[in-house]
Formats: C-alpha cells, structure tokens, sequence
C-alpha cells in the first residue's frame, strides 16, 4: 500500500493526548506551562505542559532529537546558559522560570544525574561531601553520617565502605553511576532528574539501579529520560513520549503501552516507528 | 594451482604505492634523524666549551657557583682568576620567580575570564590580543623598559631605575601571553561534564571554577607557569636592557645587576676563543643550557603526574 509519508506526518502532528496525573495521595509536585525552548534561532522545544505527581517515576519516552533531554534540562535550568527557555515551570506553586530565582537553591531542591557518570577526580568520601560542604555543612559527624545514608539509600554502601577514600574514578560504571545519584540525593532534594542514567551501563548495572530508583521512590520524585522503553515500562507509573520537540501523548505507563491513544505512540512503543 | 601462483605473483609485486611509503618513511626518518644531530651537537659543543674553565683554565667548580667576583680579566690574590657566577646565577632566578609570581595571577584569571565565563568576548578580544603580544619582538619590549619602566622606577625608587624590578616588569609582560594561552588551555581540557556536574548539585559558578575547574586543571596550570619561567630564564634582549648590566649581587630590587643571559650577550662579542674569558661565558651558557632541560624535565614530571589522576 502507497503511503504518503509527508502528508501523514503532519495530520498525526495535530493528533495529541495528554492527560494529568490524579492518583490520589500523589499531588502534583511539578508542572511546566507553555514551555518553549531556543538553541540560538532554532526552536528544539515546541510544546511542554506536563504534569509530575510525587513520589511517583515519569519517564520521558522519544527518538533522538526529539527533544526529551532538552525538557528535562530546562526543569532544574541546566540550559540558562546554553538556551533561552520561555514558559513557566511551577515547582509547588513557584515559577521557577523567573529570574529573581536563585538558581543555585533551586537546584539543590531539584537534583540532576547525567548519561554519562560524572565523579570528580576526588575520593568518594569527597565527591558525596562536595555539595554538603559548599552548604556549609562541615563537622565531621554530620558529613559522616550524611555520607552514609546517601550510600545506602543509592546501593552502594556495602561496595564502598571499606573504600571511601579511594578514588571515585576507580569505580566501574555501574558504581560511579550510583556514586552520582548518592552525590545528588545528598543535599536532600525534592526532585531527582535523571537523564539516560543506565545508556552506559551494562545490562547486570542496569537492573540494580532500576532497583535502586524504585526504592528511591519512596522519597524522592523521579523524571528520567531513556532509550529504553522496556525500562520505562518496568519502572514507571507515567510516561510522557516526545517526538519533534512535542510532547504528543502523557499517560498512565499501561495505557501508553498497551492501549496508546495516538498513532506515533503507537508506531514507537511497538517498534515500527521511522 | 596455476591461479595460485598468478595471485602470489599479484601479491608480491611491489606496487608504486609501496615505493612510495617507503620513501616517505626514509623522508620523515631523515628529517628526525637531522634534528636529533643538532640536538646533540648543540649540547656537545656548550658542554665541552663550558667544561673547558674548568679542565684547562683550573677553575675550582665550587668556586665558580658560590663566588661572588665576576671579573674574567683579573687574577686574585692568589693568582685565580676571579670568574664567581653566583651573583648571574641569582639574578636570574630572582627575576624568573619573581616575574612568574606577578605573572600567573593575572594569566589565570584572562584564562578563567576567556574560558568560565565569558567565552564569547574571551575568543573575540582576548585571543587575538595574547597571539599579538605573543609577536611582539623582544627587543621591542626592552626597548619600551628601557624610555617608560626604567625612569618610572628611578623615579619612585631613586638610583638608576636599572634593576630586577624593571627587569621583572619588562618580563611579566612578556611571559603573560605564553602562560595565559597555556592555562586557557588547560582550562579547556577540564571536561564540560564536570562543570555540569558541579552546577548541577548547586555549586555557583565560582564554586564551580574554584573547587572543581581549577583544581582538575592544576597540572596543566603549573605547566604553563614553569613554561613562562623558563622563558623568562632564558630571555637575554629585553632584560639585558633594564637590568644595568653591572656582574654585582643584587642588594635591592633597583641596584643594578646582570642574569646568566645579560652577561653572555654582553660579553660574547669581546673574548678571544679559546681564553680564559671566553670560556668563563661557555660556562655560564652551559649552567644555561643545563637549567632548560631541568625546567623541561620538571614540566614532563607534572605532565605525567597529570595523567596519572
């Protein structure tokens, strides 16, 4: 059958479904509202207005390109100096968008993990401790046992005890990868972003710190982005997919991939997509 | 069988472009091969100059490091010629350290200027400001030393204005560039996702470039400040013309005194070859010589240690 690829591109453009999350006992913790973000002249993000409930994993679902990361990013204002980002970003009724923000505070409240562990070339003990200390948090007592429950809480804990004064970068991925979401977890945020956390780490890492984000859950809120959409289905309660700098379809994790309402959702989570 | 040996044939026969990589290899072979000849040759011959004092003119090494008499023509008391290049010696680490001290500070801070934090400007001004001063001749900067610096030193400190503080003046300035590229540089190299791991857990950008940019960069950092050192260590134009050209141990920062390299352009053009002052000044060119390589093997030491983190 003869498809006409461009035409149907741009009907399924206007195709959206996005619901908001209402389970009871999660209340929305964090929303965007017409957020637009430009690199330069060029518009990567078109369309974000979603909703996160508490204590709950979204995951952002979408190709390459499709914008996802640059979402996330600008949710902790990653991108102040690499984009100009429009649009409100409510965190308990703040818009964290404006400018009189103090970003570094906010930042502490709304943690970040990369794709790529990231430690510093510091002992882990000193990673974990860095944030803590430009805080002002500086008794050895209070450090020690921040340092510990931040290990704990990330699994790492009984790998690293005897070794918290090595090197962090002599941790394999799938440490270092939990070296950072205890470095992150240690200022005691409210949010925690992670962006493709698991992308470089192998299968056997992959499924500890999937364990490790929903036990997580119970205090933290979490949004990650991946590639993964099984990992998405394992761990999520909502999923938001992107496609073209649009958010086309936010639901329940279930419904997205067993009864997506548009037809690109459809294309994607079934893996005829492209 | 008999297309077996049609493809051996094929394959053994040497084709133009295996020629060819062959003489290129011999080219490039060659070209080090010269390099490392005048390498040796170079050292060779100061090293057998400098020894000669030495050897055949009897001067006790000791004596030449720590004496404090510079004055090849005339023999002591005890009929030893009086050739002390402690005094050469001094000035001419005073004047590197001290010009390597007023230096880096400045040249770490365009860098973290051009680098952390205004990017954009720093490419646009500063770069082609630095690559410009880079051209600058010597004799220039010595030239504007000696009509600006040396009379504004006489005139706040009194005496000549000839010294190691017009001296260390002259060479800030001309170490600046060589440090302040090397350190952008080094600044460079610190990966951009340590930045963003640092801003991420809410450190400000200050904290970010003190506590994790420029710790990640000190190996690259003390290189470009032993670079600029041994740049000032080895610059004879400029600081031979503020510096007063007098072989004394430097009693202030304005009395007049002489480096290793202000004496052997001095007095290289006055000596006999083979005599006893000439071989003096192949001396302190070999005490020269010797410091460089020290210098390079240092900045090679913290080169490694750097990767080794």
């Amino acid at each position: 059958m003869f498809v006409n690829n461009d035409v149907r591109k741009s009907e399924e453009m206007l195709e959206r479904h996005v619901t908001q999350p209402s389970e009871a006992g999660h209340p929305i913790i964090l929303s965007t509202e017409d957020l637009h973000v430009y690199y330069g002249k060029k518009e990567a993000l078109f369309e974000g207005d979603l909703q996160f409930a508490s204590n709950q994993i979204t995951a952002l679902i979408g190709p390459s390109g499709s914008g996802k990361s640059t979402f996330l990013r600008s949710l902790n204002r990653m991108n102040d100096r690499i984009a100009t980002v429009t649009g409100r970003i409510m965190y308990r009724g703040v818009d964290i968008n404006q400018p009189a923000v103090d970003v570094y505070e906010m930042r502490r409240r709304v943690g970040m993990v990369f794709q790529r562990p990231n430690p510093f070339a510091k002992s882990i003990y000193d990673n974990i401790a860095f944030a803590l200390r430009l805080r002002g948090v500086t008794g050895k007592h209070e450090l020690d046992e921040i340092v510990e429950t931040s290990l704990k809480q990330a699994a790492l804990w009984d790998q690293v005890k005897d070794d918290l004064n090595k090197s962090a970068l002599a941790l394999s991925g799938g440490q270092a990868q939990r070296l950072c979401i205890a470095r992150a977890i240690a200022v005691k945020p409210d949010i925690l972003l992670l962006d493709e956390p698991a992308s470089a780490l192998d299968p056997v890492s992959t499924g500890q710190l999937e364990d490790t984000l929903l036990e997580l859950k119970e205090n933290y809120t979490i949004i990650i982005v991946t590639h993964n959409m099984q990992q998405a289905a394992r761990i999520s309660e909502y999923t938001a997919f992107f496609n073209q700098g649009r958010v086309l379809e936010y639901d329940t994790t279930s419904q997205i991939f067993t009864n997506p309402q548009v037809q690109v959702t459809s294309d994607y989570v079934s893996g005829n997509f492209g | 069988m008999k297309a077996t040996q049609q493809l051996e044939q094929q394959l053994k026969r040497r084709s133009k472009a295996a020629k060819l990589e062959i003489w290129g290899r011999v080219v490039s072979f060659s070209a080090l091969l010269l390099i490392v000849a005048v390498v040796v040759a170079i050292i060779g011959f100061v090293a057998s100059k400098g020894i000669a004092t030495f050897t055949s003119n009897h001067v006790n090494l000791w004596d030449f490091l720590t004496g404090k008499q510079w004055n090849p023509n005339i023999t002591d008391a005890n009929g030893k010629p009086e050739v002390g290049a402690l005094p050469m010696i001094v000035g001419s680490f005073l004047i590197t350290i001290l010009s390597a001290l007023v230096a880096t500070p400045f040249a770490i801070g365009t860098a973290v200027f051009m680098n952390e934090i205004s990017p954009n400007k720093g490419a646009k001004i500063l770069q082609p400001v630095t690559e410009l001063l880079v051209g600058i001749p010597s004799v220039v900067y010595g030239f504007i030393g000696l009509s600006v610096v040396v009379p504004v030193t006489r005139a706040i400190f009194g005496g000549s204005g000839f010294g190691i503080l017009s001296g260390t003046c002259v060479l800030f300035v001309m170490i600046l560039p060589t440090v302040t590229s090397m350190s952008a540089d080094a600044l460079k190299s610190v990966p951009r996702y340590y930045r963003e791991a640092s801003l991420a857990l809410g450190a400000t950008q200050w904290q970010t470039i003190y506590k994790v940019v420029l710790r990640a960069a000190t190996p690259g950092l003390m290189t470009a400040v032993v670079f600029g050192m041994a740049r000032a260590f080895g610059e004879a134009l400029a600081v031979q013309m503020v510096i007063g050209n007098a072989a004394l141990m430097p009693n202030s920062l304005v009395s007049p005194s002489s480096t290793l390299t202000s004496v052997l352009t001095t007095g290289i053009g006055n000596t006999v070859m083979g005599s006893l002052q000439n071989n003096a000044l192949w001396s302190l060119a070999l005490v020269l010589l010797l410091m460089s390589l020290i210098f390079n093997l240092i900045i090679r030491l913290i080169g490694r240690k750097g990767r080794l983190q």
